[in-house]
């Protein structure tokens, strides 16, 4: 009996798992999704623990009651602009987890069947990778470990050696009774350092793709995990979350304009470009206002769209720029806002950001959404955004982000550049929208310039 | 042996196709919650970590096997708490 109830209840909690992203798919349904899919984590606990095999609960109850108060304490005090960090963090846990399990089951055998070995291997350089990886990811998020990629000459090559010394000491190991455990190790060991040095050389404006990346290993870590212990809860949920890692990466890598090799091995932003302001082209000028003088630009235009990116959250301005929204809206003026996908340090992020300071989600518009737009656009509000709102990817070839897809702002009447200064922004590029006749720039703090605004709008 | 491997080969490939299909159908606004949430999907591998404490009390892989739970247990009340959080405050 028992070894039908527990598939059967695996089976059911899969479900609630898939019922629960396919919730995902709205706002509105989203937080009973979440309540389904942790339903479902419950039901596979719950089968586990029926399993006749397990005979000391005590030691289970106090790691899960250890793990969940951690869990419960960085949920709940977790500040939204660390979001990143914290699923990095998570993604290393997961890993780890993974990791654990397969040294286990490898201590728990004696002698294993070649394929049993081989999955073993395979689910040590995951969970190893995903866990050092999303550990090196979380310092320079976080900001403890510098953003700027470390390389050293020959790295490819090095990291190509790790390769196929994981893979020696695991096929040494397997033919050599007397060495399994020391060639166990070397792999464990080799496998660490190697999703040390695949993070390291990879730049904290590309962070975005890497977790990304490292949340689709941490499904497959799992799902390696389900082929060692023979467990299709685990190859179900594992490749689910396999397979989201896996589209997010290349919805990032999209908004980027560039291929993942690229992202992981060009080890770009490594050349520190220095614009000297005194050598920009003296025939280019820029117009400049003060906040008050655009008052009444704003109250004869019928629709605003709101462009924010990251430098809006670091100027905590969003709570403002809500109220700035409220009070057009009062006055009849439409207002949108247009989300860029790599507007965040990881996907979806801005909108996260935004809804904290509640704006409401049916306000945020995606890049294909919007550009159709910005013609019909009386004023467009450019906010600690730069790279991603720069026409030079539309037209000038030799321009570092030439085919990045932007959101066209240049094409509404007026834009409003909201900026501290003339500095060129995380890719070091001049940004031509600055220049044009329809843009007029705003300098100061972003949340001092906001507030100013409202108050004149009042 | 090898029946079920392949089954489980199976069950691997179809639950990408799965996977593809239901994530595809996310909206761009909810990708945070998304990878929040799959990342206390992948706290699964408590199962594993369940097994291998509970069946062999004293020995290497038990201890291995608490920690494993420990650390997948974060990953599961925290990722689910955290996506929670997030997805309350968004609103229409």
């Amino acid at each position: 009996m028992q070894n039908l109830v527990i598939p059967i209840i695996y089976l059911i909690s899969a479900v609630f798992f898939i019922l629960g992203l396919k919730q995902l798919s709205h706002p509105r349904t989203a937080p009973k999704g979440n309540r389904t899919a942790s339903i479902g984590m419950l039901l596979a606990i719950v089968a586990t623990l029926l399993n006749n095999q397990i005979l000391d609960f005590q030691s289970i109850f106090i790691a899960i009651l250890i793990g969940s108060a951690i869990g419960a304490i960085l949920a709940k005090r977790v500040e939204m602009t660390s979001m990143p960090q914290l699923v990095a963090l998570f993604n290393g846990f997961g890993g780890a987890a993974s990791l654990l399990v397969a040294t286990a089951e490898f201590y728990r055998a004696d002698l294993l069947p070649i394929f049993i070995f081989f999955i073993i291997t395979l689910s040590i350089l995951i969970g190893s990778v995903t866990f050092s990886g999303s550990f090196i990811a979380f310092l320079k998020l976080q900001g403890i470990m510098r953003g700027s990629p470390v390389q050293f000459k020959g790295q490819h090559i090095f990291n190509g050696l790790l390769v196929l010394l994981i893979i020696f000491s695991s096929v040494y190991g397997h033919l050599n009774p007397l060495q399994t455990n020391n060639m166990f190790l070397i792999t464990i060991g080799v496998s660490l350092l190697l999703g040390i040095l695949f993070v390291l050389p990879i730049g904290g404006a590309d962070m975005p793709v890497v977790i990304s990346l490292l949340n689709s290993f941490s499904g497959l870590a799992a799902c390696a995990t389900g082929f060692v212990i023979q467990n299709d809860a685990l190859i179900i949920s594992g490749s689910l979350v396999g397979a989201s890692g896996i589209i997010l990466t290349d919805i990032m890598c999209k908004g980027m304009n560039r291929t993942i090799w690229n992202v992981l091995f060009a080890g770009v932003g490594s050349t520190d470009v220095n614009i000297d302001s005194t050598q920009l082209d003296p025939m280019k000028s820029i117009k400049s206002y003060e906040p008050e003088d655009t008052v009444v630009i704003f109250e004869n235009a019928k629709q605003v769209v709101i462009v924010p990116g990251y430098g809006l959250a670091v100027a905590q301005a969003q709570h403002m720029v809500h109220e700035l929204q409220k009070l057009l809206e009062q006055k009849g003026v439409s207002v949108k806002y247009a989300i860029h996908p790599v507007a965040g340090r990881m996907p979806g992020h801005m909108n996260v950001l935004l809804a904290e300071a509640n704006v409401p989600y049916d306000s945020l518009y995606d890049l294909d959404q919007i550009n159709p737009e910005f013609e019909e656009t009386d004023v467009t509000l450019v906010i600690g955004a730069n790279d991603v709102v720069n026409p030079a990817a539309r037209h000038d070839t030799n321009s570092p982000i030439f085919g990045m897809p932007i959101l066209d702002v240049d094409k509404s009447q007026t834009v409003f550049v909201l900026k501290r200064s003339m500095n060129p922004g995380f890719a070091g590029i001049e940004n031509e929208l600055f220049y044009k006749d329809n843009t007029i720039m705003i300098f100061g703090d972003a949340k001092d310039t906001v507030s100013k605004l409202v108050s004149e709008l009042k | 042996m090898t029946g079920q491997l392949l089954i489980e080969i199976y069950v691997f490939v179809l639950a990408v196709f799965v996977g593809f299909e239901v994530i595809s159908k996310v909206p761009p606004t909810l990708h945070t919650p998304l990878m929040s949430g799959s990342n206390a999907i992948s706290g699964i591998t408590i199962v594993g970590a369940i097994l291998a404490t509970g069946s062999m009390p004293g020995t290497i892989s038990a201890t291995l096997g608490m920690i494993a739970i420990v650390l997948a247990m974060v990953n599961v009340v925290g990722g689910f708490m955290v996506t929670g959080r997030m997805l309350r405050m968004f609103k229409k």
